[in-house]
C-alpha cells in the first residue's frame, strides 16, 4: 500500500465504504471474487482427485509464462494462460488416467516438468533485466494493480471453466474416485482427464495473476481441502469450498488496505489459519471420520 | 431358464504377443453362480476384461448376454480387483453407489433432491444399499469403513442398474473369514432372489464352495469349466497343469491342491495379492 489513508475503526460501514472508495480496490474485491469463485470448486475436484501436486507444477509454470511474455513484451494474461494450457496437456501426457486414483510413480516426471520451468522462468526474468519487484509480483501477486480489463478476462475464464465442469462434473466425480468402474461404464477415462487439467490450468492461471505463482495454493488447495475435512457430500463440499475462498479473500484484502503486509500473506494466513482450525476442532470432537449430519 | 448369459468358443486371449489362455470354451446359464479359479497370472482378470470388450480375442468367438463384448455393458455390474479406497477419501458410500447409476451421465451431480429424475434416483440407491444390507454405514466417507463394508457398497454400486450379469473381481480379497463367507452368501442370496448372472474371481474356493453352481478354473494356459466337484479333482488339474496334481479334503470339506507348479499360496485363506 503507498497511498495515505484513514485507519481501520470500529465503524464497519464506514469502513466499508472507504473501501470502496477507490476503483482498484472494487477491481481487486471484483476479481478476487471471481477468483475465489473458480479456484473452490476447481480446487475441491483437484483435491479428490490427488493432483494437488500437478496443481502445484501448473502454478510453478505459470511463472516462466509471465516472465516469458513480459520478456517478450505480450500480456502478461496471455504469457499465464498459454504456459498453464501447455503445462496441463504435458501433464495429461505423461500421467496415467486408467488406474483411477493418481500413482506415486508420475511424480517425478511432474516434478522434472516444474523444476525446468522453474528455472526457465528464472532465465527469462533475468534476461529481462532482473527488476526485483517484477519478479516479486509474479511470485506473489499484484492484487491492487487489476484493470477493469483484466477483470473481464476472469470473468469469461471463469464462465467458460464453470460451464464446462458443469457439463462434465458428474462423470469427472465418477473417474476421480472410481476410475476402473467408470472406464468399464463407458466414461472416456483418459479425455476427461485430460479436460480437468486444462481447467485447472485456467484456473490457476487466473488465480497467479491475483495472488501470484506462488500463493495460488492458498485458494486452490487450502479452502478444497478444509471442505473435505467437514463434509464428504459433494454439494455440500462444493458450496463450502466456495464460501471458505470467498471468505479469506474478502478477509484478506479487507486487512490488507488497512495494514501494511501483503494481500498475498493475509489471504494464505487466513486460509491456512481456517485450514488448521478446522483439522484441531475435528480431532478434538474425533470425528474426522464421519461427516457433517451424517444420514442422507 | 430363458438361455445362456454367455459363451466363448476357442477363445485365445492375448496380451501384448503373450497368449494369457487359448482354445478356451465356456458356457454359462442365466442365473448361474460361477466361480473363477485359478493361480496368479492364469488369465482371471483376462477373461473379465474380455467379457466387457475391454480386451479383444485374438482368437474364437464370445457371446455376452445375447451380443459381442461391450454391447450389453449397461446390463453388466463390474468390480473390478481392487483393495480398497485409501482412507483420505471423501465421498460417502451412497455417493458412490449413485455414481454407479448415473455417473456415465453428463452434467453435474445435483444432490438428489434437486435433480429431475431425483425421487427415483435415490428409491433405486435406497434400494441397492438395503440389498447388501449397508444401510447402516452408507452415508459415512468410503475410505474410513472397514473392507468389508466397501465391498458390500461396491457390489450395492455393481448391483444398482439391475444388471444381468454380475462380473466380481476378487471381491473377498482383504477380507477376514467371516466376512468372505458372509459377502459369498450374500452374493449367493442376490443371484438366486434377482435371477442375476455371478462370475467371481476368487483365490481361494473354500469360502464360496458351499455356493457355487459351476467354476471356470485357469492354468497353464488353458481353462476348464464344470461342477466344482467335476473340476476341482486330482485327474482334471493333472490333465490342466500338465503335471500331477492332488487335491485333498478336509475334515471339515475344505479343498486343498497340493502339487501345482505355481506356489501352492492360491488355495489357501491366507494370501497376499494379485500381480
Amino acid at each position: 500500500m503507498t497511498t495515505e489513508l484513514a485507519g481501520v475503526s470500529w465503524d464497519l460501514v464506514g469502513d466499508l465504504e472507504q473501501l470502496t472508495e477507490f476503483p482498484f480496490m472494487v477491481q481487486a474485491l471484483e476479481a478476487g471474487t471471481i477468483v475465489a469463485v473458480l479456484a473452490g470448486v476447481i480446487g475441491w475436484f483437484m483435491v479428490l482427485r490427488r493432483e494437488a501436486f500437478a496443481g502445484h507444477t501448473l502454478s510453478v509454470i505459470a511463472f516462466p509464462g509471465a516472465a516469458g511474455a513480459t520478456l517478450a513484451g505480450l500480456p502478461l494474461a496471455f504469457g499465464y494462460f498459454g504456459a498453464c494450457a501447455a503445462g496441463a496437456v504435458a501433464l495429461a501426457a505423461v500421467s496415467h488416467p486408467a488406474a483411477g486414483a493418481r500413482r506415486g510413480g508420475e511424480s517425478a516426471a511432474i516434478g522434472a516438468v516444474q523444476a525446468f520451468g522453474l528455472g526457465l522462468g528464472f532465465l527469462f526474468v533475468t534476461l529481462y533485466g532482473g527488476q526485483l519487484g517484477e519478479i516479486e509480483s509474479l511470485l506473489f501477486g499484484t492484487f491492487l494493480g487489476i484493470t477493469a480489463a483484466q477483470v473481464q478476462t476472469l470473468l469469461w475464464v471463469a464462465v467458460i471453466a464453470l460451464a464446462t465442469l458443469a457439463t462434465i462434473g458428474r462423470p469427472l466425480l465418477f473417474v476421480s474416485v472410481d476410475g476402473a468402474v467408470a472406464r468399464a461404464a463407458g466414461v472416456p477415462v483418459g479425455l476427461l482427464s485430460l479436460v480437468f487439467l486444462l481447467l485447472l490450468g485456467l484456473a490457476v492461471a487466473a488465480t497467479a495473476q491475483i495472488v501470484g505463482a506462488l500463493l495460488v495454493f492458498a485458494l486452490l488447495v487450502t479452502p478444497a481441502a478444509t471442505a473435505q475435512q467437514i463434509t464428504a457430500r459433494p454439494a455440500r463440499g462444493l458450496a463450502l469450498s466456495i464460501a471458505l475462498a470467498l471468505l479469506v479473500t474478502w478477509l484478506g484484502l479487507g486487512i490488507a488496505y488497512f495494514s501494511p503486509y501483503p494481500v498475498g500473506f493475509w489471504v494464505t494466513s487466513l486460509s491456512f489459519g481456517v485450514y488448521v482450525g478446522v483439522r484441531l476442532v475435528l480431532s478434538l470432537l474425533g470425528r474426522r471420520a464421519e461427516p457433517l449430519g451424517a444420514p442422507a | 431358464m430363458s438361455g445362456e448369459a454367455l459363451r466363448l468358443a476357442g477363445a485365445t486371449a492375448k496380451r501384448g504377443s503373450r497368449a494369457v489362455w487359448s482354445g478356451v470354451d465356456i458356457g454359462v446359464a442365466e442365473g448361474e453362480f460361477v466361480a473363477i479359479l485359478g493361480p496368479n497370472g492364469s488369465g482371471k482378470s483376462t477373461l473379465l476384461h474380455v467379457l466387457l470388450g475391454l480386451l479383444p480375442l485374438s482368437e474364437g468367438t464370445a457371446t455376452v448376454l445375447g451380443g459381442p463384448p461391450g454391447a450389453a455393458n449397461s446390463r453388466i455390474g463390474y468390480l473390478p480387483q481392487r483393495r480398497s479406497f485409501e482412507e483420505g477419501t471423501r465421498v460417502r458410500g451412497i455417493d458412490l453407489v449413485r455414481l454407479g447409476l448415473d455417473g456415465d451421465r453428463w452434467g453435474f451431480p445435483l444432490p438428489a433432491a434437486l435433480s429431475r429424475n431425483g425421487r427415483a434416483t435415490a428409491r433405486r440407491v435406497e434400494e441397492a444399499i438395503e440389498l447388501v444390507g449397508a444401510g447402516a454405514y452408507a452415508s459415512r466417507s468410503i475410505g474410513a469403513l472397514s473392507g468389508g463394508e466397501q465391498q458390500r457398497l461396491l457390489i450395492a454400486q455393481a448391483l444398482v442398474r439391475r444388471p444381468r450379469l454380475l462380473l466380481l473381481d476378487e471381491p473377498l480379497d482383504s477380507l477376514d473369514l467371516s466376512n468372505q463367507s458372509g459377502v459369498a452368501a450374500l452374493v449367493q442370496q442376490i443371484c438366486a432372489s434377482q435371477g442375476v448372472t455371478v462370475l467371481l474371481v476368487a483365490h481361494d474356493v473354500n469360502p464360496i464352495l458351499p455356493y457355487l453352481d459351476r467354476v471356470v478354473y485357469f492354468a497353464a494356459g488353458g481353462g476348464v469349466e464344470g461342477s466344482p466337484r467335476e473340476v476341482i479333482t486330482g485327474p482334471t488339474l493333472s490333465r490342466l497343469y500338465g503335471v500331477p496334481v492332488e487335491v485333498l479334503e478336509a475334515s471339515d470339506g475344505r479343498l486343498v491342491v497340493v502339487g501345482t507348479p505355481e506356489p501352492p499360496s492360491h488355495h489357501h485363506p491366507r494370501h497376499g495379492h494379485d500381480h
